[in-house]
């Protein structure tokens, strides 16, 4: 059986891409598409990796993440962020916020499964 | 006595032609037909008041005396006409430009307008020449007691007293009369001035006469008459040296300083060219005057009895010889040089007593300037008119307390040389410009004192047992101090003696002081303005005023000008400054001339007095305020400058400070434009990218899933095309140059075309559309692509966003006046009040609503409604949401927001 991973991200095309690629490996993936209450869902199973986007509907991803490092369960879940704003000033928001990595929409599939391997087992 | 009679008819009828002479001149020239009377001849005669009785008769007994010194008075005058002209050009030059009207003024002004030079001036005037005007009577009555004693026959003899008090009182209100009809000093005294001249005809004619009666009728001719004196004790007179050159440096320096002369030469002048006649004409009438004095002094001497008053010998010869027409002739040349002398001399006096002793006293009783009641002009008359008789009647106490000595000769020396003591001040004053007011005080003091101590005090000294004793011992007992051996110089004559110490320790004082003292800035800019008067006739010398003084000035005008000569003024100067109305601005150009003005009737001092108390600052110095002024000025234009800078710099500190706020809020919208730009261009492209991907890379994909996922890279990049559409759209709606194409078309047609277009391609459940298709009869004259592209876009977000089971959109139309309304309201939740706010903003999405639109729809919109002059808004409480489309029916392009 597969470690879990949650995908958060409200762009239905982009949930189709990272399941099938991230289920292809042999991921367990499930996903949420709004902000409002993903940090609920995510402490309710704590996955073993979280993928989050930022600009959600109802809260941003910088929130959430930053409620979630409040919580001790989900103080050391790893974290991937990903943006489609690719300025500077977003990767600094999201190591402040305490994001285990980030990476720029659009990615290269390999680069996402690879990242996700890596933050799993480390 | 029947001559007597006669004698005294004749006078009356002598006075009375000088009156209509007056008269006549007065009226012609008030008619300006006295053009004459302005001529070089009159000038010349009217200097002849120089000759007063004192030379008439005196002449003739200083000749019985000490043979050819009467000469000297000659002389004197002469020389300074022929040599010295250039000093009488520049007085009179002095005399015009600054208005002076007495000797006193002239230096009182020259030393800053000190009124106490001027007073001081003014009562030694007074002290030089009252004797002599004391002179002029009794030389009219001693001639009238001559035929009186003649007729003596009869048993009456003339009262002496009451002859000079008749005859003062003639010469008062004659003087009164021509000397005070009116102020101002271009107005001269036409009518004295013509009589004097009328009368220097008269004398010279008189003199001339009995010359002519003694040489031919008495001698018998030229050469008998030149026997006779060569044989006579004059003959064997001899002359000396150090007294001929007193004399005539006496006799020329008075007629520089006395008030009277330069009353006629200075104030009275009219033309510098009248000078440059009277410089050989007035000798040419001296030298006539004295041709015939030698006969007529020999002849009384060899035909009069032992004893005679030689002074007298031109009237008694001809009375002797029986000649009572002659004589009667004599008498009036007699008569005119003494009235002559005194009309003048009380004239220039009073001028001087009323304007540097009387107006001050009066002014600063009253408080001065223009804040006093009633009228300065009534009083400034009044005060010369009772100065003159003032002057007349003091002559005539002098005459009364001294008896009437008979030696009128030595009075009129003294009397020389006490207004020769002017001298230093005033040539000094003219022509050298360190001269002082302390310098001119010192010197005159100590002329004076050493005058009156050498001369006039060893003059009356005879008679007052105390004024004995100095002249024996000295004052104090000191030998040295003896007044007619000062400083242990003996042996030299009394006249000569005093002139030389008089004049001498004067003009040193004068100079020592000058050099130690420092002259006020006023003293300074009065003596460059005298020195240099050729250069500089109109230097600034006055004052500076403010506007609010124009009135105070104007009625202190009024009342010592008059009231029409004083409008006048201020009129012609208003509108040489350009000013309109009848005030001008107080410039210290028109202060100045208005000063002048007022010098004419006032004098000098008293009138920088009066505009000093308006204008402020009474004893001011002139440059110190003027150098105020203008640093004031200066440090005010200054200032000013420096606010308009420090305002004008806040102002683009503020100005700056704004379009940095702007730049910085433009600056931080781009930002987040950009990002969300790149965020709604990257969210498509991940979708192609990934799916490329798995296209490329997965080999096991099942047909459905290629065909899936072709279909999303496909739909994404129509996504991403749309966007970009849309970007540019808007750009160029926001910026560009947006060309309207107006069309004509019905809203029918219009918002069938938009629904068709909205909902076509849809799949899925598509919105009901609800009209009433008979409101949408309105035709519309705008851009119809653009209308279109409105609608389309809110029924398609219709379409997109109602959440309703069953969803409904209702569109109604209603007009009002000449605008269109077109609602849109489907039955879904609506949209929040928070979302209300943002939805027409670039990339606003409302809630958690997905359709794939960049969020740009309605700010497009936003735009179209404001360049159709028109405008969308979204209508709260309707249910759903709810849109209205307003628009004018006829687009009107000067209605269109920017």
């Amino acid at each position: 059986m597969g470690k879990r991973v949650l995908l958060i991200e409200d762009e239905p095309n982009i949930i189709e891409a990272v399941s099938f690629i991230l289920s292809r490996d042999g991921w367990d993936v499930s996903t949420h598409s709004n902000g409002h209450d993903a940090v609920g869902v995510v402490l309710a199973a704590p996955p073993d990796l979280l993928i989050l986007d930022v600009m959600l509907p109802g809260k941003s991803g910088f929130d959430i993440l930053r409620e979630l490092r409040e919580h001790h369960d989900a103080e050391a879940l790893p974290v991937l962020m990903l943006t489609a704003r690719g300025q500077l000033k977003d990767r600094e928001m999201a190591e402040r916020a305490g994001a285990s990595r980030f990476m720029t929409k659009p990615f290269s599939n390999s680069e996402v499964l690879e990242v996700v391997r890596e933050l799993v087992s480390a | 006595m029947a001559t007597l009679n006669i004698l005294v008819a004749v006078c009356l009828i002598y006075v009375t032609f000088l009156f209509v002479v007056a008269f006549g001149a007065e009226r012609a020239a008030r008619r300006g037909r006295g053009g004459w009377m302005r001529s070089s001849a009159v000038y010349t005669l009217s200097l002849s008041i120089y000759c007063t009785a004192w030379t008439f008769y005196g002449a003739v007994g200083n000749a019985a005396r000490s043979g050819l010194e009467y000469l000297t008075i000659y002389i004197g005058p002469s020389l300074v006409m022929l040599g010295w002209w250039w000093v009488l050009r520049k007085l009179v030059r002095i005399g015009r430009s600054q208005r002076i009207t007495s000797i006193a003024d002239l230096i009182s002004s020259r030393y800053g307008k000190s009124n106490l030079l001027a007073v001081g001036v003014t009562v030694l005037a007074v002290i030089g020449t009252t004797p002599y005007i004391a002179l002029q009577l009794q030389s009219v009555t001693l001639s009238f007691q001559v035929f009186a004693d003649t007729q003596a026959v009869a048993g009456q003899t003339v009262d002496r007293d009451s002859t000079a008090l008749l005859v003062a009182a003639g010469l008062t209100l004659f003087t009164i009369v021509f000397g005070t009809r009116n102020l101002d000093v271009n107005e001269r005294h036409h009518g004295v001035v013509i009589a004097i001249a009328v009368e220097a005809i008269v004398k010279l004619f008189a003199l001339l006469a009995v010359g002519a009666f003694v040489v031919w009728g008495l001698a018998g001719g030229v050469a008998e008459t030149l026997q006779k004196i060569d044989s006579s004790e004059i003959g064997q007179w001899e002359m000396r040296g150090d007294r001929w050159a007193t004399l005539i440096f006496l006799s020329g320096a008075a007629f520089l300083c006395l008030p009277r002369m330069f009353q006629v030469m200075v104030v009275e002048n009219d033309s510098e060219s009248h000078l440059r006649t009277a410089s050989w004409a007035f000798p040419a009438y001296l030298m006539v005057m004295s041709l015939f004095v030698l006969p007529i002094a020999v002849m009384g001497l060899d035909l009069l009895p032992e004893g005679s008053n030689p002074d007298l010998f031109v009237l008694t010869l001809p009375l002797a010889k029986g000649n009572e027409g002659l004589a009667m002739l004599s008498f009036l040349g007699g008569f005119s040089s003494a009235t002559s002398m005194v009309i003048v001399a009380a004239l220039a006096l009073s001028t001087m007593v009323s304007n540097h002793i009387v107006m001050p006293i009066w002014l600063s009783l009253t408080g001065g300037g223009a804040q006093i009641s009633g009228d300065v002009r009534t009083v400034v008359i009044m005060s010369r008119r009772f100065s003159i008789a003032g002057v007349v009647l003091l002559g005539y106490l002098y005459f009364r307390v001294s008896g009437g000595g008979s030696a009128l000769s030595s009075i009129g020396l003294i009397s020389f040389a006490g207004v020769a003591q002017f001298l230093p001040v005033m040539i000094g004053g003219i022509f050298w410009r360190g001269a002082t007011r302390t310098g001119a005080f010192a010197g005159l003091s100590v002329g004076f004192v050493i005058w009156a101590f050498s001369l006039l005090l060893p003059s009356i000294g005879s008679e007052v047992v105390l004024f004995q004793t100095i002249i024996e011992n000295g004052l104090f007992g000191l030998s040295w101090l003896r007044p007619e051996a000062l400083f242990g110089i003996e042996g030299l004559d009394p006249l000569v003696h005093a002139i030389l110490w008089s004049i001498s320790l004067n003009a040193l004082t004068f100079y020592v002081a000058s050099l130690v003292g420092f002259p006020s800035p006023l003293e300074r800019l009065q003596g460059a303005q005298f020195v240099n008067v050729y250069e500089h006739s109109a230097t600034p010398q006055g004052w500076s005023g403010t506007a609010a003084q124009s009135e105070d000035l104007m009625i202190m005008a009024q009342r010592i000008l008059g009231a029409r000569e004083a409008q006048t003024l201020f009129e012609r100067e208003a509108k040489r400054q350009g000013v309109t109305g009848y005030l001008p601005e107080p410039s210290p150009d028109f202060l100045r001339k208005l000063e002048r003005e007022l010098s004419g009737s006032v004098g000098g001092a008293t009138s920088h007095a009066m505009v000093g108390q308006i204008v402020g600052g009474a004893s001011v110095s002139v440059e110190d305020l003027m150098a105020v002024a203008d640093e004031t000025a200066q440090m005010m234009e200054y200032s000013n400058q420096l606010e308009a800078k420090s305002e004008e710099l806040a102002r683009t500190a503020r100005q700056l400070r704004q379009a940095n706020e702007k730049l910085t809020q433009i600056s931080v919208q781009k930002d987040a434009f950009l990002g969300q730009v790149s965020h709604e261009l990257r969210t498509p492209m991940t979708s192609i990218r990934a799916f490329s991907e798995i296209l490329r890379d997965s080999e096991r994909l099942s047909e459905e899933e290629k065909v899936k996922y072709s279909s999303i890279i496909h739909d994404e990049a129509i996504r991403l095309t749309r966007l970009l559409d849309d970007l540019l759209d808007l750009s160029v709606l926001e910026n560009g140059q947006v060309n309207l194409n107006l069309q004509q078309g019905e809203l029918r047609m219009l918002l069938d075309h938009a629904i068709a277009s909205a909902l076509t391609g849809n799949s899925g459940e598509t919105i009901k559309v609800y009209r009433r298709r008979h409101e949408e009869t309105a035709v519309l004259n705008t851009d119809l692509d653009r209308l279109s592209q409105v609608f389309i876009n809110l029924i398609s977000n219709a379409q997109k966003y109602c959440d309703s089971p069953s969803p409904e959109l209702s569109i109604s139309v209603t007009h009002t006046g000449r605008m269109l309304q077109v609602d849109f309201v489907d039955n879904g939740k609506g949209i929040s009040k928070n979302d209300q706010a943002v939805i027409f903003e670039k990339f606003a999405r409302v809630g958690e609503m997905k359709a794939g639109g960049a969020g740009l729809g309605l700010a497009i919109c936003r735009e179209i409604m404001g360049r159709l002059g028109g405008s969308v808004t979204y209508l709260p409480g309707q249910g759903g949401a709810a849109f209205r489309v307003e628009l004018p029916l006829t687009f009107q392009p000067n209605r269109v927001n920017s």
